[in-house]
């Protein structure tokens, strides 16, 4: 299975190899591997309608305790089985639709990627695999979203989405890891068996956390909006990502734990409260919009509000609805998406309202759309009518905020009634508009997504029971934790949910005949709806712009003595605070100095003093030898001879290296006010306090064990070499003294290019850093010698 | 600033150079045993032709040495990082040191060994390191 | 000693910053060199100091009679000084290199300059 999930990034991988040699068919060869997988998921539906869980393992990182496994249970195989199915009629469409654009490669390439991380974490057992595929769906969205990366809008609504998503992300890994604490695992096999989760400290908290991931995912209200603006993508991306599959990511999280997390009081609070409110909103903002994407993707918002709000209320009966709501939703809603892009396609408008007629040239694609739509209407004899109906028997059994649940699901059915009628009508019938384009019957690889799943809503309508056994059954019992029966009737008799979808059709077709008046009714809330969660979004964006001008003002700055303050400060109060009140310093006033010891420290002392305060060049580089020389002293007093000749020896070159450089810089000046050097020798005094306390505190702790005495003890046995710093250097530690003159080469190398590598050092040489990457006109080059060679010498030299 | 020298200065280069030169080899190979070692037998032989330099100037120091400082430091990296295959044709660690103990007349041992060719690799690099930066400034200022 | 040490390491370490806030880059560089003999000797003292005790091993033995000095820090500052030298060429030939090009001495002024 492990195989089954990575192909699609191996396949992906390929694509570019592919592209050259398939060329046109490319599309078709790509769709066999969905059509493959969706054969090889659909083997397993025997073993998995009998209840058995099967799981395949693989040890990933197996230190971190983080495998690669794989479970396949009812509701893994239904989303698995979508995700396939549907996909496979996407590549197909995506061959069609997006026919000779030049990126169609890289499409392919995101696309197979999205669906591998999708089947990945609708597979995945271990919480963190589960979290990496989350957020790689998250990034191929982006990726699609942002597909014709020319378009401005397109961008701002790929990144918007990025960013709802992905910060719901970060809360979502916030509440697995708490998850994980709680239950003392990061398997979702163990941890959904455990009793008593809802009673752990933890329980509210991680909740929450994991809830702020699935509703930012699946666009539940307040975070809704990214979803519409997601539309920007082409359209075989927004029928399968931002309805049938990855939206519904945040709703398959919620179902797959709700037998270890749901079934308590706030649970069943926050799940209707939220989900009914988004059924709401989504269908009232569908019926405002007349763009046949926007009034899809709205419809979408609602039905993610449905599934939730199902989930909340947690009966069998809900669970039911949820799988067959779940099925329902993807099969028209997939096929609506793409009757969608073929009215685009051949009309040139996105517009409803300016389409009409369209059922003389566009017979199949009319045909189609009416059986998804009246799907979607929820009307007899169709999956969507089956699915409505348990939807609203789950409502009714509902325990918590009854009253507000029924009404907005009875309000949501009237709209998306109307909304129906609005997408498979309006279009198709009346009078022929005029269009930009002359509408045209599109190709059969997108006819043939809307026709079978048009076609499968239809079959599972007239034989619920089909659906209800192959895969319902199964789906409801994961979800519920148990095995459930399912019995699907597309007849239930007169009872109460089919008076209420009598009343909603009745108010629905109502709703749609007066479709233009309403509307413009509705218009007097746009305002309200302008100060809806989407200004929230851009006024968090515009905060984070203005906190990140406000940090590169104050710190990046530009100014490097203020970069340095900064930093040390920091680490003075860290550090210090670490030191001081975590540990304790034992000042240890064993003295034992000679005074010989203290005149050279003292000297040390002095002359670092002197290079401070001398206003001279030459004092400067005076008191620096004194520095150099008087810590060559203590290396020597202190049993490190060669210590004691390296730093004589580098002393005596860096005053050649002083005298060759130095006094070609102009003389010292004072730039700075006496309370800047105020503000500069706090700072200093405070650091070099720090270090002082640094070094008694490393003198008192021994943490590891020193490999020093094995050094001493093996030096001669060992390396046959008898001064123990020498062995260290070019036997124990060769490797690091390889970096070292390495390090050194490096040096030298800037030194030269900077020194010789300009205008005007060597006779003839032009070369400059940019000469050395771009070709250079003649012209420029005797320019710039005639220019600036003369004045640049001249500075060097009178300086 | 950078003019050949004074008489004293003359006499004092052409006298030291050698000898310097000669103690650096000494600390260089006496270096496993006795202080003394790669960096700093590198550090007198630079300050010995540093010492040339400001006698006779960059062009007689580049005379003298024969090979630019930097192909010396080229030399230096390419020793020390051939004294790390032997160890690995034995099928031992990366850098593991190898000894040849070659005996000379006199009953005095010579310790060839992958370590010291590592020394000598330090000695070349940080020569030339030291001398690509006089000679650069030196010549930077001649212009 | 240690603490005396402690002390005057930290004394050199202010004075080395104290100096690389300055404005002037020629005052940089003397920052810069007072901070890489700072910082070699807080490794030093930090070991601890021996007297009189350098890590030879007589002529003959296997092992160094008694205690010797730690060997390995005096290994590691051995490199820093060496590597030290190397860093501060680089530095004052990019100052002297920034000062030709910007002919300013001053950071504050430098940070200005986009050349």
């Amino acid at each position: 299975m492990q195989l089954a999930v990575l192909s699609g990034f191996l396949l992906a991988a390929l694509v570019p190899l592919l592209s050259s040699i398939a060329d046109r068919r490319l599309g078709w060869l790509v769709a066999l591997l969905p059509a493959a997988l969706a054969v090889w998921f659909a083997g397993f539906l025997p073993e998995v309608m009998a209840g058995q869980t099967l799981v395949h393992e693989w040890a990933w990182i197996p230190g971190l305790d983080i495998s690669l496994t794989f479970v396949l249970d009812g509701l893994s195989l239904l989303f698995a089985l979508l995700i396939t199915v549907i996909g496979t009629f996407v590549f197909l469409y995506a061959s069609a639709y997006l026919a000779g654009h030049p990126d169609l490669t890289r499409f392919y390439v995101v696309l197979l990627a999205f669906m591998a991380s999708m089947l990945g974490l609708v597979l995945s057992d271990s919480l963190i695999t589960l979290f990496v595929f989350w957020e790689l769906t998250s990034i191929t969205s982006y990726l699609l979203i942002g597909f014709n990366h020319q378009d401005a809008d397109a961008r701002k609504a790929a990144l918007q989405g990025l960013f709802v998503t992905v910060g719901g992300g970060l809360a979502l890994l916030a509440g697995m890891v708490m998850l994980a604490q709680m239950s003392g695992s990061y398997s979702l096999q163990e941890i959904l068996v455990q009793d008593g989760l809802s009673e752990h400290p933890l329980y509210l908290a991680a909740l929450l956390c994991l809830l702020g991931g699935a509703f930012t995912k699946s666009a539940q209200f307040p975070f809704h909006f990214w979803l519409p603006n997601a539309m920007a993508a082409p359209t075989p991306v927004s029928s399968y990502l931002h309805s049938a599959t990855m939206v519904k990511a945040g709703v398959y999280l919620l179902a797959r734990l709700h037998p270890a997390m749901g079934g308590t009081e706030i649970w069943q609070l926050l799940l209707p409260l939220f989900g009914a409110t988004t059924m709401f909103v989504g269908a009232f903002l569908a019926i405002r919009s007349t763009g046949v994407k926007k009034l899809l993707a709205y419809s979408t918002v609602m039905a993610l509000g449905t599934l939730t709000l199902l989930l909340g209320i947690g009966t069998e009966t809900a669970m039911i609805a949820f799988a067959a709501f779940l099925l329902g939703h993807s099969l028209y809603k997939g096929a609506l998406f793409m009757v969608a892009g073929a009215l685009d396609h051949s009309t040139g408008t996105k517009d409803v309202t300016r389409m009409g007629g369209l059922r003389k040239a566009m017979p199949v694609t009319a045909a189609a759309a009416l059986v998804a739509g009246l799907s979607l209407a929820g009307l007899p004899p169709l999956f969507g009518f089956v699915a409505k109906e348990l939807l609203f028997e789950a409502v009714l059994g509902g325990s918590t905020l009854l009253a507000y649940t029924v009404t907005l699901a009875l309000a949501s059915a009237m709209l998306v009634i109307a909304v129906a009628a609005i997408i498979a009508l309006k279009p198709f019938y009346g009078a022929l508009k005029e269009t930009p384009h002359k509408p045209h019957e599109a190709a059969w690889p997108m006819l043939a997504g809307p026709v079978v799943l048009a076609a499968l809503s239809l079959v599972f309508g007239v034989w619920p029971g089909l659906a209800g056994d192959l895969l319902v059954q199964a789906a409801a019992s994961s979800v519920a934790g148990q095995p459930i029966q399912v019995h699907l009737y597309l007849w239930h008799g007169i009872n109460a949910p089919l008076l209420m979808s009598l009343a909603s059709l009745l108010v629905g077709a109502l709703i749609f005949w007066r479709w233009d008046g309403f509307r413009q009714r509705l218009s007097v809330l746009d305002p309200m709806i302008a100060r809806g969660p989407e200004a929230g979004y851009f006024k968090i964006m515009d905060g984070l712009v203005w906190i990140a001008a406000w940090q590169t003002r104050v710190l990046q700055n530009g100014s490097m003595r203020n970069y340095l303050s900064v930093i040390l400060m920091t680490f003075v109060l860290l550090v210090g605070y670490t030191l001081l009140w975590r540990y304790q310093v034992h000042w240890n006033w064993d003295l034992d100095v000679r005074l010989h010891e203290l005149v050279v420290v003292g000297l040390l002392v002095a002359a670092a003093g002197v290079a401070c305060a001398t206003a001279s060049r030459l004092g400067a580089v005076a008191s620096m030898g004194a520095v150099g020389f008087s810590v060559a002293l203590i290396f020597v007093l202190f049993s490190a001879p060669d210590l004691g000749i390296t730093q004589v020896l580098v002393e005596t070159l860096t005053v050649i290296l002083l005298v060759l450089v130095l006094f070609r810089l102009p003389a010292f000046v004072s730039l700075s006010t006496p309370r800047q050097r105020f503000r500069d020798a706090v700072v200093a005094l405070l650091t070099g306090g720090l270090m002082t306390l640094l070094i008694m505190k490393t003198i008192d702790v021994q943490v590891f064990p020193s490999i020093s005495e094995y050094m001493v003890e093996q030096s001669q046995p060992l390396a046959y070499g008898r001064n123990i710093v020498n062995v260290i250097l070019v036997d124990f530690r060769a490797l690091d003294t390889l970096g070292e003159i390495f390090v050194l080469a490096l040096a030298a190398m800037g030194v030269y290019a900077m020194l010789k590598l300009h205008p005007g050092t060597e006779p003839g040489s032009n070369l400059r850093a940019g000469s050395l990457i771009l070709p250079r006109r003649e012209d420029d080059v005797a320019d710039d010698q005639s220019k600036k060679d003369p004045s640049a010498v001249d500075e060097g030299r009178t300086s | 600033m950078m003019k050949p020298g004074t008489l004293i200065l003359y006499a004092a280069a052409r006298f030291l150079m050698p000898l310097q030169l000669m103690f650096s080899v000494f600390l260089l190979l006496r270096g496993h045993d006795e202080p003394g070692g790669g960096f700093i037998a590198g550090l007198v032989a630079a300050g010995a032709f540093s010492l040339y330099l400001f006698a006779f100037g960059s062009e007689l120091t580049r005379d003298l040495m024969r090979i630019d400082p930097r192909t010396l430091i080229g030399w230096g990296l390419l020793f020390g990082v051939i004294s790390a295959f032997p160890a690995l044709l034995q099928g031992q660690p990366f850098l593991t040191a190898q000894w040849w103990p070659i005996p000379l007349p006199g009953g005095v041992e010579f310790k060839l060994s992958t370590p010291l060719i590592f020394d000598i690799g330090v000695y070349l690099a940080v020569i030339g390191t030291v001398m690509t930066f006089v000679v650069a400034l030196a010549e930077s200022e001649q212009v | 000693m240690e603490p005396i040490m402690a002390l005057a390491v930290g004394l050199l370490y202010a004075a080395a910053i104290y100096m690389m806030l300055r404005r002037s880059i020629v005052k940089l560089v003397i920052g810069l060199m007072l901070l890489s003999n700072a910082a070699n000797l807080l490794i030093f003292a930090s070991a601890g100091m021996t007297r009189g005790a350098p890590p030879l091993i007589p002529e003959g033995a296997m092992a160094p009679e008694g205690l010797v000095a730690d060997p390995l820090p005096q290994a590691l500052i051995l490199t820093a000084i060496v590597i030290a030298f190397g860093v501060l060429a680089f530095a004052v030939v990019l100052i002297h290199r920034a000062y030709e090009v910007v002919k300013a001495d001053d950071l504050d002024q430098m940070k200005e300059t986009d050349t």
